[in-house]
């Protein structure tokens, strides 16, 4: 598939700037303190791209996320963007609380594996279940880095550590997990894969609910040896594509060029579509979560790391709009919209004489 | 003959059904305008274990909890004999005979040894006129007690009526079948007990005109709702579930725009982890946000409220203190939590707590609370206890709030405009708070960094010493200014006690009544059961100062009134004697003027307690 994105007359998508009049390093943070080589790097810059050409203004960003070298990331890209670097495992209800309080705000979350699939387990969990609206980016290494090398819970059995002890337990496959407990959006990826990895992003702020990605992003000093199954070496000889992507802006003029039958089209909520043309021999429908199940638990036993996206579902209502709030965040209501009257206090007293 | 002054406890089996009777009788004495007091001592159980109401009545309004009953109602065989024994000499044991039969010997034998009237009722006869239903005659069984009170106490019986109808919602057969049963109870009295001579009798006054009765839970639950609350994650625990679940009422009667959509927010969370958690990230948002929990729920929070203390997020843990260590008894009532609440996380940390003594003050602290934690940046803890937020508890009707909210130092877009460089974590006023922007603030100068690690003024990441003192000492001056802000104590002297159970003495100035007047320090629901300590006391010949702590941190007048007096006795419903500890940590220059009384078996403090702590330790002190 080819998908070609040209300039139409609006909105104004020039070379340098992009809809809210931004050029790209507008959304650059402060310099990277992570090891050389770092898979995390090259999310953020993937995250970068991605907001960037979807035109979010830095201004209506949240940064979210816990603790560990993939919650560091957050004060590496978009400065002027507001970033709350939480506690280990704590992403998850910090950012529903914050995004329920204020529904204007746009959440991009940055978590790990220990983070999300050992400490925060809980709160990961109960987030895909409140489908709250927002890009989940799990940086998955399979170690903890800033405690030096220990297996994380999403560590595969018998892979092995640095120091020579194999991992004996089955590991926590984050998207199968996600499936399983309604997750709207869930796809995989690897950090060194711009081309997969932009759109993904860029499909995942659009989502009308909790967007999951997992990265694969190796680990350069605790996680990059013969024996590891979380490499560089070991994921690009094991990574099986599942589609190319393009993701076509609402506004701009689409050319693509598909054979039929094999190139799927998602419409996601802001008009933008998401094209996802088969590569390989898997047969998915990415709307058939039972498929998606499926195809994750035969590619793991097949031992490939499957990449791309697995299921996506824009119908089901978002936590916020479970709750019914105002439009306007529940973060400006004054005296007047919150306290009830004098009248209504009056009768509330009657109730206990 | 003892008017409006009695004691009644009523000894049921958990899931009987007892509650609506009990409300029934307590809120009749109340509507008579009896001063009352009511107490609910029940099991961690949802049915089946033993549960007793205690009710005091009070013309002057002494109505804290009292060691022995002078009334009791005896409705469940498991404990009848233990019950006994906590009537007073003379008192009045009125049991269901249709349970005692083999104890019937044992009650008898014991009663003519305490001097106590036995007055059985065979009370299943009179349910089964009362309805053909099994399952109603259960629940109606404590309407007969009910009418057989009402019989002996004389009580009024339009206001019962109107009672029974107003709890049961006017749902008419529901109500039928209660009047008869209650109506049944009042019969019997009237044609077997009439020649018992009954000396407690109560009386119609104008006492309560201009009262309402409340537990604490819901006092809070309306503060959170006057209060501007518009975020609320929460875990259940109790005793403080009821009080989320009375303002999920309230929000969802009185929260809704004009098309119908919420101006308000409540999650339940999976855990207390994450209800603290989504209050943080609430906070930080710019939500009045806040979460009700227990003990354990507290102890999970300690992670959040130390990054809560550093990173300056507003926000307001409710907490309901019962009985612990661990699971402890959840169902019974103390004040254990004070120490671990002011220091709650690792490193340097101290919260601003507030202690509501009543349920006034349930309410007003439930909005000075969000007022507070917004003009500090800081965590607020507020502590009741089940005790007061679960009993019901007289009081003048509440005021309604005027004053607006205090949304703190805030920074909008046109604020950013005036300024050179907004830092977040700097002193601008030299007051030891910062100025904080909301995310979303459409400003170059509006984004900051949140983060839980070393940071600067600016907010930016470091490891450096000076700038992590300099966070750290401003934290401590903002503490001093928060001295400023808390409730003060409020200061009452024993010739004052009586005044102050019918109206509000907000006295906030020291007052020494004698150079011979002893101090007495307390906090919390032990508010009225002090009160009558004193008086307790004054019959004994002992003066005393009362100073009602409302607030950590202390102000500087509690060490004057400490200096004021040659001895001050520090209440605390725990094991330790927190606030006794608290106290002697803070003003280590006159730990030799203070002692320690201390209450901790799980039941509501009573004034015998205290009197009996203090007489025993004056004789000692004044030998």
């Amino acid at each position: 598939m080819s998908v070609e994105q040209s300039s139409s007359q609006n909105p104004p998508l020039t070379a340098n700037v992009n809809k809210v009049n931004l050029t790209k390093k507008e959304y650059t943070g402060s310099p990277s303190t992570l090891c050389t080589g770092c898979g995390h790097d090259s999310i953020t810059a993937h995250i970068i791209t991605a907001t960037y050409q979807n035109g979010l203004h830095p201004f209506e960003v949240a940064k979210m996320s816990g603790i560990g070298c993939s919650s560091k990331t957050p004060a590496y890209f978009m400065s002027k963007s507001f970033g709350f670097n939480s506690m280990h495992g704590r992403m998850a209800p910090v950012t529903t609380g914050a995004k329920v309080a204020n529904g204007n705000l746009h959440m991009i979350g940055m978590s790990g594996d220990g983070d999300t699939a050992s400490i925060g387990l809980g709160g990961f969990a109960h987030l895909i279940r409140r489908n709250l609206q927002m890009t989940y980016i799990v940086a998955n290494n399979g170690v903890y880095g800033l405690t030096k090398g220990q297996f994380s819970a999403t560590a595969d059995k018998g892979a092995k550590q640095k120091n020579g002890a194999y991992n004996p337990f089955d590991t926590i496959d984050i998207c199968s997990l996600a499936l399983n407990l309604g997750c709207t959006f869930v796809a995989r990826s690897f950090s060194g894969d711009a081309k997969q990895l932009v759109p993904l992003i860029q499909a995942a702020q659009k989502h009308r609910g909790t967007a999951l990605i997992d990265v694969i992003s190796p680990c350069i000093t605790f996680n990059n040896h013969d024996g590891s199954t979380k490499s560089y070496t070991y994921v690009r000889e094991h990574d099986v594509s599942l589609q190319e992507l393009g993701l076509i802006q609402p506004m701009q003029e689409i050319k693509v060029d598909y054979p039929e039958g094999s190139t799927q089209k998602v419409v996601l909520p802001d008009g933008s579509e998401l094209y996802l043309k088969k590569l390989g021999n898997h047969e998915h429908t990415v709307t058939d979560k039972m498929a998606a199940m499926k195809l994750l638990h035969d590619s793991a036993k097949a031992g490939e790391i499957l990449t791309g996206m697995f299921y996506i579902d824009e119908t089901a209502s978002n936590l916020n709009e479970e709750l019914n709030l105002v439009d306007a965040g529940l973060v400006h209501l004054n005296e007047a919209q919150l306290r009830p009257s004098k009248d209504d206090f009056n009768k509330l007293m009657a109730e206990f004489n | 003959m003892n008017k409006n002054n009695f004691v009644i406890t009523i000894a049921t089996v958990n899931g009987s059904g007892s509650q609506s009777a009990n409300s029934i009788l307590l809120k009749t004495l109340f509507r008579m305008g009896v001063p009352v007091g009511g107490k609910n001592v029940f099991p961690s159980n949802i049915a089946g274990l033993p549960t007793w109401f205690w009710i005091r009545a009070e013309e002057n309004g002494y109505v804290a909890r009292r060691d022995k009953a002078d009334i009791f109602i005896a409705m469940n065989a498991q404990t009848l004999v233990e019950d006994m024994k906590t009537l007073k000499p003379g008192g009045f044991f009125i049991y269901n005979s249709d349970l005692a039969s083999s104890m019937q010997p044992t009650l008898e034998a014991q009663a003519k040894e305490m001097s106590l009237h036995l007055i059985p009722i065979s009370f299943k006869p009179l349910v089964d006129q009362s309805t053909d239903s099994v399952k109603i005659k259960k629940l109606v069984i404590n309407m007969v007690y009910v009418g057989v009170l009402a019989k002996l106490l004389k009580l009024d019986l339009d206001i019962l009526n109107k009672t029974i109808a107003d709890q049961f919602d006017n749902k008419e057969s529901v109500i039928l079948v209660n009047k008869k049963a209650a109506e049944l109870g009042y019969l019997y009295a009237e044609q077997q007990l009439s020649s018992v001579y009954f000396p407690f009798q109560s009386q119609l006054t104008e006492k309560n005109k201009d009262k309402i009765i409340m537990d604490g839970n819901t006092a809070g639950a309306l503060g959170w709702l006057f209060g501007g609350c518009t975020f609320t994650a929460w875990y259940p625990i109790t005793p403080s579930s009821s009080l989320v679940e009375k303002y999920i009422q309230l929000a969802q009667k009185y929260r809704k725009d004009e098309t119908g959509k919420n101006r308000f927010a409540v999650v339940q969370a999976e855990d207390e982890l994450a209800s603290i958690c989504m209050v943080l990230g609430a906070g930080w948002a710019g939500a009045r946000s806040v979460t009700a929990t227990s003990g354990p729920g507290l102890s999970l929070m300690a992670e959040s409220a130390g990054f809560a203390y550093f990173t300056e997020i507003p926000c307001v843990i409710w907490d309901v203190q019962r009985v612990g260590p661990s699971t402890g008894m959840p169902t019974r009532t103390a004040q254990g939590d004070l120490t671990s609440a002011v220091f709650l996380s690792h490193g340097d940390t101290k919260h601003p707590c507030l202690l509501p003594g009543n349920i006034k003050e349930c309410f007003e602290f439930g909005q000075e609370a969000f007022d507070l934690a917004e003009r500090l940046q800081q965590l607020v803890i507020v502590l009741s206890d089940l005790d007061l937020g679960m009993n019901l508890w007289m009081e003048k009707k509440f005021s309604y709030p005027e004053k607006p909210f205090d949304r703190g130092k805030i920074l909008s877009a046109a604020d950013l405009d005036k300024i050179s460089q907004f830092e977040r974590y700097g002193d601008p006023d030299q007051d030891g708070i910062p100025s904080r922007t909301l995310p979303g603030t459409w400003h170059e100068k509006a984004a900051y960094f949140t983060r839980g690690s070393g940071h600067n003024s600016k907010a930016n990441y470091t490891e450096k010493s000076d700038e992590y003192q300099f966070i750290v000492d401003r934290l401590a001056k903002k503490w001093e200014t928060a001295k400023t802000l808390v409730p003060k104590p409020i200061y009452i002297s024993s010739a004052e006690v009586e005044k102050s159970l019918d109206e509000d003495i907000n006295n906030t100035q020291l007052s020494v009544s004698s150079s011979q007047s002893i101090g007495l320090i307390a906090f919390g629901s032990s508010d009225l059961a002090v009160k009558e300590a004193m008086k307790l006391l004054t019959d004994k010949g002992i003066k005393s100062d009362y100073c009602r702590i409302r607030a950590v941190p202390f102000t500087s007048d509690i060490l004057d009134f400490l200096k004021n007096h040659p001895i001050t006795y520090v209440i605390d419903q725990n094991r330790d004697g927190q606030m006794y500890e608290l106290l002697k940590s803070e003003f280590n220059q006159i730990c030799h003027l203070i002692k320690s009384v201390k209450h901790y078996d799980g039941t509501p403090i009573t004034a015998d307690s205290i009197m009996n702590s203090i007489l025993t330790m004056e004789n000692k002190r004044c030998q």
